[in-house]
């Protein structure tokens, strides 16, 4: 570490700069921000019966085979609406966005094994899990045009208190 | 054996139900009975001396633990039985007193587990809407220039309980322990900034963890520049691994979820990432069905923290009335106390110095005259925001909306002493 140096009188003019130029080639494969117009999607595509499937491997146990809630939130099958005292919050009744599904799975899931899917299998269970909230129909094929594209039911249902 | 104690038996109230006068603490000798636990029991005064007066001590140790009369003293945990590593832990507010909360104590909140970091294969990435992406070892971080800042860091969701229909019967810190309070040291977010080359259409910060999931969230380039800080140090050691060890966000005054974790990138974007925790979660539903969205600061708020569920009253006698009050936009500027459920108000002592967005400690000296009274507190800060009641909350908000609960909370002090929850 050295001695003790007299600090600057400006920190920010004689900043030590010791930050190194990112990679692009490694920051281009680390798992990025996936954006509400699509920006971070990765190549691949998904379908409903594939992403059925891989529900009900990996999340059911938790989030129910119907994924109507278990141990874990409820995900689809939203019945009081939202200004009821007692609303469900689900991902087709809820959630403003369908590439957060992407950005979250990705990242997130499955629980014990978090950031090991595929972009493929991630896509499908995005498509399952929007069918199964009745937003795209069962023939749905989600990528990185698609997704972006799904308009979800609440999509202008949030009020932002603290930001433009 | 004082010759002659002040007697605050037969002083003035100052408030309604007994409230004294708050410059009594300035009387030497002034006795004040304290509210105890509802378990703890008498001890006996021994026969003779105690053995630690004539035998050695215990050698010393590397590093200082509490002592285990004070076992009790601990974090309470609520997480997912089918998820261990998801859910909180919270911090015994009841138990503490200053406030400083004692790292070990801090509270956590956790979405997947504690990851257990190697700091040397640790980075701090920035990049997006940047001129030059850059990569910052810990190593490097710990030799910028830093500053110390005392701050409260509390959960969106703490109090929570306090949106139910009927009031909680739990400990203070076990509804309202979402909160603790720290001097964080570490290094001014604009430094960094600035050395990347911030582009100009660039309006958000998306921070995200290193723990299993790499949670994220989008904070305001605006604020990070102001005032946040890439935490390393806390309460002058080094991150504890359940408080972000390497490195932390920390973002003053706003809420805890933002004060992301083990933090390892932070990428600029002319919008918001809309993340699940910042759509799904972290939104506060209205009666109307619509969600506020984006609500980042802690509102002002106060809470009593002795006496309060779980302690009790021995007999009629005076009291010291303590708790806590914080402001997410800045210094508590006073807090008030009522002792006839919001009938009349005195003015708590505020424990010096008050400093934005801490902890700061209220106290008042009550007479308890064995009848039924309801305790209340609340606080004001420097920006005149004012803790509401929580019927005026509730008529504002709807019960639906999780976050952001300010209410007062007041307590319900029996003809026995005990002390109860009560809206």
């Amino acid at each position: 570490m050295g001695g003790c140096a007299a600090l600057p009188a400006t920190p920010r003019e004689n900043a030590p700069r010791l930050g190194q130029p990112a990679d692009p080639q490694w920051l281009a494969h680390q798992r990025v921000n996936v954006f509400p117009d699509g920006r971070g999607l990765p190549a691949g595509r998904g379908t409903v019966a594939e992403g059925g499937a891989l529900y009900a491997r990996h999340c059911a146990a938790c989030h129910g085979r119907d994924a109507r809630g278990g141990s874990a939130e409820e995900l689809a099958g939203a019945v009081r609406p939202l200004n009821d005292p007692d609303a469900d919050r689900t991902i087709g009744s809820y959630w403003p966005h369908a590439t957060t599904l992407f950005d979250f799975i990705r990242r997130a899931k499955p629980m014990g094994a978090p950031g090991t899917l595929s972009a493929d299998e991630v896509y499908a269970l995005c498509a399952w899990l929007l069918y199964v909230n009745r937003v795209v129909p069962a023939d749905a094929v989600m990528d990185a045009q698609s997704l972006p594209a799904v308009r979800m039911p609440n999509r202008d249902g949030f009020i932002r208190i603290e930001a433009d | 054996m004082p010759a002659r104690r002040p007697s605050p038996h037969t002083l003035p109230e100052v408030a309604g139900g007994g409230l004294l006068d708050r410059r009594l603490f300035l009387r030497r000798g002034l006795l004040l009975a304290t509210a105890t636990a509802a378990a703890a029991t008498a001890r006996a005064t021994p026969d003779g001396d105690p053995p630690w007066l004539h035998e050695p001590g215990a050698p010393f140790t590397p590093y200082g633990q509490p002592s285990p009369h004070e076992r009790l003293t601990a974090r309470r945990i609520g997480a997912n039985s089918a998820v261990p590593g998801n859910g909180v832990s919270f911090t015994p507010l009841e138990e503490l007193e200053g406030i400083i909360t004692p790292n070990g104590l801090h509270f956590e909140r956790h979405h997947n587990g504690v990851p257990q970091i190697d700091p040397a294969r640790h980075t701090l990435t920035l990049h997006g809407r940047v001129k030059q992406p850059l990569v910052f070892d810990v190593k490097s971080l710990l030799r910028y220039p830093m500053r110390s800042q005392m701050l409260f860091i509390e959960c969106g969701g703490n109090s929570n309980a306090g949106w139910h229909q009927s009031p909680i019967q739990r400990p203070a810190g076990s509804v309202h322990g979402l909160i603790s309070c720290a001097e964080w040291t570490g290094v001014p977010l604009s430094v960094l900034l600035d050395e990347a080359g911030v582009e100009p259409d660039a309006r958000w910060v998306i921070a995200e963890g290193a723990d299993a999931g790499a949670m994220n969230m989008s904070i305001p380039l605006a604020k990070m520049r102001e005032d946040c800080l890439i935490g390393l140090y806390q309460n002058g050691e080094r991150l504890r691994p359940e408080q972000g060890y390497p490195m932390r966000l920390i973002v003053p005054g706003w809420e805890g979820v933002l004060h992301v974790k083990w933090l390892q990138r932070l990428e600029l974007s002319e919008q918001p990432v809309m993340s699940r925790n910042e759509t799904a979660k972290y939104t506060e539903l209205l009666p109307s069905g619509k969600a506020r969205q984006f609500t980042f600061t802690m509102d002002c708020k106060s809470l009593i923290t002795s006496p309060s569920h779980g302690q009790s009253l021995k007999q009629p006698d005076v009291y010291q009335v303590s708790g806590l009050a914080w402001s997410g936009h800045g210094r508590i500027r006073k807090v008030e106390v009522s002792a006839d459920g919001g009938r009349s108000w005195a003015d708590a002592a505020l424990d010096g110095p008050v400093l934005p967005r801490c902890l700061t400690r209220f106290r008042i000296p009550w007479r308890w005259n064995g009848q039924p009274a309801v305790l209340k507190s609340r606080a004001i800060d420097e920006r005149g925001n004012r803790q509401p009641e929580r019927a005026a909350l509730v008529a504002e908000r709807g019960r639906a909306g999780y976050f952001h609960y300010n209410g007062i909370v007041a307590w319900a002090i029996d003809s026995d002493g005990t002390v109860s929850h009560t809206y």
